[in-house]
């Protein structure tokens, strides 16, 4: 099995080159606004075949001054470029491939950026330039875009193949199975169809995550006496806040939604990106940190399988501070319109919602750490709008296809495997096709 | 959207405009699309315009007249901009303001509102007057009307209807499915779980000014006092010192679809081969009803059934249209109510939950219907695969929300148009759906049946039945509302 990493480089675009870069980057997209042309000369992501899913984002963030309803000046901080990826196997190699493959071009988006030399080494630039995930959540972990491809390749080969009249008898359905299966391996060994083997899982892969495993509890397990001891201050504190942080959540500004929206549902996947600031306090601060290494704990070690909770449409997504963890910015790459995307959550996960992001500045009013919030359906709508940027370059490997799909066409390889299975197990793999 | 207060007043019914209460099934309709030519004049009728409320009265079964506005229509009359500003953005923007929307919506290829006959540029309704009437007294009452608005308002359109009694154009019992209104106020107000689907719906939805099922008051423009210093308006529940502009109105959303019955047969009869009886079948698991309305997932239940008992679609095809236009399911997918058998459905850890979790909640995605349906359908219906009718027939779609985007917006797009809906794959709706295909050349063309033993059947290659030829997004507005509209500056 590969494992799955994401990651993003982030720079300060330097003062004066933004509507340059903003320009540039538009070129790299195809007719349709924000969508990467998988051919672009600048960054041609479809050569790329371990990427599943790349951005090219300008973290300008207009909800800055909201911090100012909670009696804290308007910082000034920078505006960023972020180049974010969601790829299989380390990251670092990666980026190590996109700064050899597309050299020129990654000197061109970069150029915008301060501190950048033309001349240097790239890759170790990209490197330093790496922000830390904070929580990181990958749909299905171990599934690869090679798969992906195969896989959805194999499924459409079998649906055009497959007889459909009901059948008469499990041993039907047995036989049927079969002659696919024959028909599956001519296509395969005619160069028509592939079906690579998955790798071994990484050694050094499997101790982290097993490491990670028992680190994180016994860290909580070292702290919880402290915890225990400090728990009514710490509610006092908590339900203080909850009762007095300021909610600056007003509908967004028509022409700023509309931009974003026409960035959106030209696929059948769509991205988000947000950004906002961490409320003013070392409690938020380190509350903030701590939950999101729960989150980040449950997504490697829990929801690695299809899900996030009830949701089951974000293919990755991820958490991470900037400025020394005054700001947050999250990301995501779901399936469905963002409505439908915004109500899944409102309605199935708000508390998951709550617990993640209610230490941002403005978030609607929360009960308890998971009650109201983003259950206060039009304060939330708003919030998340208000917060949420133009992603100007998004790149899906697998256009048209959404995570129902994917996991399907994964159970529909897995069907092939077993040499013998029950009529059941024949009748229900049939059904898939 | 503050806290909501157990017990609320009763519905001021001679404030809501009839129609909320009542599609009027005995009475015959015509819609006129109006501009303002004159604003005086205009605001001079709407201020006596003789409006229909929602208490019964006799008069009720003679004639009826409903007004409603666009967004354009209230600038034109005059209304303030920022009051026009705190209407939802989709009303304010439009149904058919730019191509994101449209994309949405589904509004694209044949259905793009650059073809439309009315919705976009100067054929953009300001007000929408829909006139009822008894039999053979239609004509005599638009004429009152039109003679009494004429000074104000110059007609772009008049969409006539045919008679409610019998099928649709595609020859279906259609209207069937309707949620039920609290109007008693009885639905518990709050934000919980409801583990069970229900018909009821809170006022809320469907009427602006009263708690919706989130038990929160939907966003409308609520004014200062000093704006309403006659009193004309109701104050808001949630916020006493303002008065609601919005109380005891809600959105109409309108579309001219057009249906193509010909064609719609004679697809169907090219898939079933020239075979008559499966032709009326594939034409019912389309739609999941039998002609006579007849739900396939439970004969008999008229609107009384959910898909419980058929999560595969067996009877019912996922993907027929009134299984993705009201898919009837509650909060959390079926399994055992206690504590833990929940909490472990909402951690996404019970797998065959999951499987049937891709949509759900339907409660917050209800539509109060009130389309008319257009053109010589009765010739349309009975010429069917045979031969064109020749006829225009098709629906003048209505429904009304309190909030556009999460009720129609929502359900146009994610249960309708979208190819994905409940995890299928390379269709849209049977019905209304256009064809194009997805990204990655993917074809959404298609139609599943699960079948009891094998792989689902299949029907590939429809082409697109229904077309959009108008549509608007328009404010109906509580009577007290209307009169204030018509006077404020």
């Amino acid at each position: 099995m590969t494992p799955q990493s994401q990651f993003m480089v982030l720079a300060r675009v330097a003062p004066g080159r933004e509507r340059d870069l903003r320009e540039l980057l538009t070129t790299m997209n195809s007719a349709a606004p924000g969508m990467a042309d998988p051919a672009n000369t600048v960054l041609p992501f479809g050569q790329f075949e371990r990427l599943h899913f790349a951005r090219l984002a300008v973290l300008d963030d207009p909800s800055i001054g909201d911090i100012e309803a909670y009696d804290v000046p308007r910082p000034d901080l920078p505006i960023y470029l972020a180049l974010i990826g969601s790829c299989d196997g380390p990251a670092d190699e990666c980026i190590a491939d996109l700064a050899r493959r597309a050299d020129a071009g990654l000197r061109r988006i970069f150029a915008h950026c301060e501190g950048f030399d033309a001349h240097g080494d790239l890759a170790a630039w990209m490197r330093e330039h790496r922000r830390p995930i904070a929580a990181n959540y990958i749909d299905w972990v171990g599934r690869t875009v090679r798969q992906v491809k195969e896989e959805s390749a194999l499924a459409r080969a079998l649906a055009a193949k497959v007889p459909r009249a009901p059948l008469e008898s499990g041993a039907q359905a047995q036989r049927l199975r079969r002659e696919l299966i024959e028909f599956v391996d001519l296509e395969v060994s005619a160069g028509r169809l592939g079906l690579t083997p998955h790798d071994p899982t990484p050694l050094r892969w499997k101790l982290a995550k097993l490491v990670h495993l028992f680190a994180v509890p016994l860290v909580g397990l070292a702290l919880a006496p402290f915890l225990i001891v400090l728990s009514p201050l710490l509610v006092y504190c908590l339900r203080t806040r909850e009762k007095n942080d300021p909610e600056v959540c007003p509908p967004p500004d028509p022409a700023a939604l509309l931009e974003l929206q026409q960035l959106e549902d030209h696929d059948v996947s769509n991205q988000y990106t947000a950004i906002g600031s961490v409320k003013p306090g070392l409690f938020r601060r380190w509350l903030v940190t701590g939950l999101l290494v729960l989150i980040d704990y449950a997504a490697r070690h829990v929801f690695t399988r299809g899900f996030l909770a009830r949701v089951q449409t974000i293919h990755f997504a991820f958490w991470a501070f900037l400025d020394d963890k005054r700001r947050l910015v999250f990301t995501s790459n779901y399936d469905g319109g963002h409505e439908a995307y915004m109500d899944d959550f409102i309605n199935k996960a708000a508390w998951g919602l709550n617990l993640s992001f209610s230490h941002g500045v403005g978030w609607p009013r929360t009960r308890w750490l998971v009650a109201r919030g983003a259950r206060i359906e039009n304060r939330f709508k708003n919030y998340q709008r208000r917060h949420q940027l133009p992603t100007e370059v998004w790149y899906k490997a697998y256009p048209g296809l959404t995570l129902a799909d994917l996991k399907r066409n994964q159970r529909i390889r897995e069907g092939l495997e077993p040499a013998h299975v029950t009529d059941a197990e024949a009748e229900a793999w049939l059904r898939l096709l | 959207m503050s806290a909501v207060p157990t017990q609320g007043r009763p519905v001021e019914l001679d404030d809501v405009q009839g129609l909320v209460r009542s599609g009027y099934g005995g009475l015959t309709a015509c819609f006129l699309l109006l501009r303002v030519k004159d604003p005086a004049a205009a605001r001079a009728w709407l201020a006596r315009a003789p409006v229909t409320s929602a208490v019964r009265t006799d008069r009720l079964h003679e004639q009826a007249l409903h007004v409603a506005f666009t967004s354009e229509g209230l600038r034109a009359l005059g209304v303030a901009p920022d009051v026009c500003a705190e209407f939802s953005a989709e009303f304010v923007a439009g149904m058919a303001s730019d191509p994101a929307r449209a994309r949405r919506l589904g509004d694209v290829g044949a259905s793009d509102p650059g073809g439309w006959r009315w919705g976009t540029g100067a054929r953009t309704p300001h007000v929408a007057v829909l006139l009822y009437a008894g039999p053979g007294r239609l004509a005599a009452w638009e004429r009152e009307v039109e003679a009494q608005c004429a000074a104000g308002f110059e007609r772009i359109e008049r969409l006539s209807t045919s008679a409610t009694q019998g099928p649709e154009p595609f020859g279906f019992a259609d209207g069937i499915s309707q949620p039920k209104i609290d109007w008693e106020r009885e639905r518990p107000v709050g934000d919980h779980d409801r583990l069970d689907y229900d018909n009821l719906v809170c006022l809320g939805e469907f009427l602006l000014g009263y708690p919706n099922e989130y038990g929160l008051y939907t966003p409308r423009p609520l004014l200062a006092s000093q704006r309403d210093p006659d009193g004309l308006l109701p104050r808001a529940e949630d916020a006493p010192e303002r008065a609601d502009l919005g109380r005891n109105g809600c959105y109409l959303v309108m579309r001219q679809l057009h249906q193509d019955v010909h064609g719609f047969w004679r697809a169907l009869d090219r898939q079933a081969g020239g075979d008559a009886d499966r032709r009326e079948r594939l034409a019912a698991a389309m739609v999941g009803r039998k002609k006579d309305g007849d739900p396939l997932v439970a004969p008999g239940a008229a609107n009384d059934f959910t898909y419980q008992s058929d999560p595969r679609g067996l009877r019912c095809p996922l993907g027929a249209h009134i299984r993705r236009s009201n898919p009837r399911n509650a909060d959390l997918p079926p399994g055992g109510r206690g504590l833990l058998s929940r909490l472990w459905r909402m951690l996404g850890f019970n797998a065959a939950a999951l499987e049937q979790d891709l949509v759900a909640s339907t409660r917050f995605h209800r539509l109060l219907r009130r389309g008319r349906k257009y053109g010589d359908v009765a010739a349309a219906v009975r010429s069917a695969a045979a031969h064109p009718s020749g006829a225009e027939v098709g629906l003048h779609f209505i429904c009304l929300a309190a909030n556009i985007k999460r009720q129609f917006e929502f359900v146009q797009s994610a249960w309708l148009v979208g190819s994905k809906f409940a995890g299928l794959a390379g269709e849209r709706d049977p019905l209304v759906g256009h064809r194009l295909p997805d990204a990655g050349g993917f074809p959404t063309d298609g139609f599943s049946m699960p079948q009891a033993a094998g792989p689902d059947c299949r029907l590939s290659g429809l082409p697109q039945f229904v077309t959009v030829q108008g549509g608007a997004y328009f404010f109906l507005p509580g009577i007290r509302a209307l009169r204030y509209l018509a006077t404020a500056r």
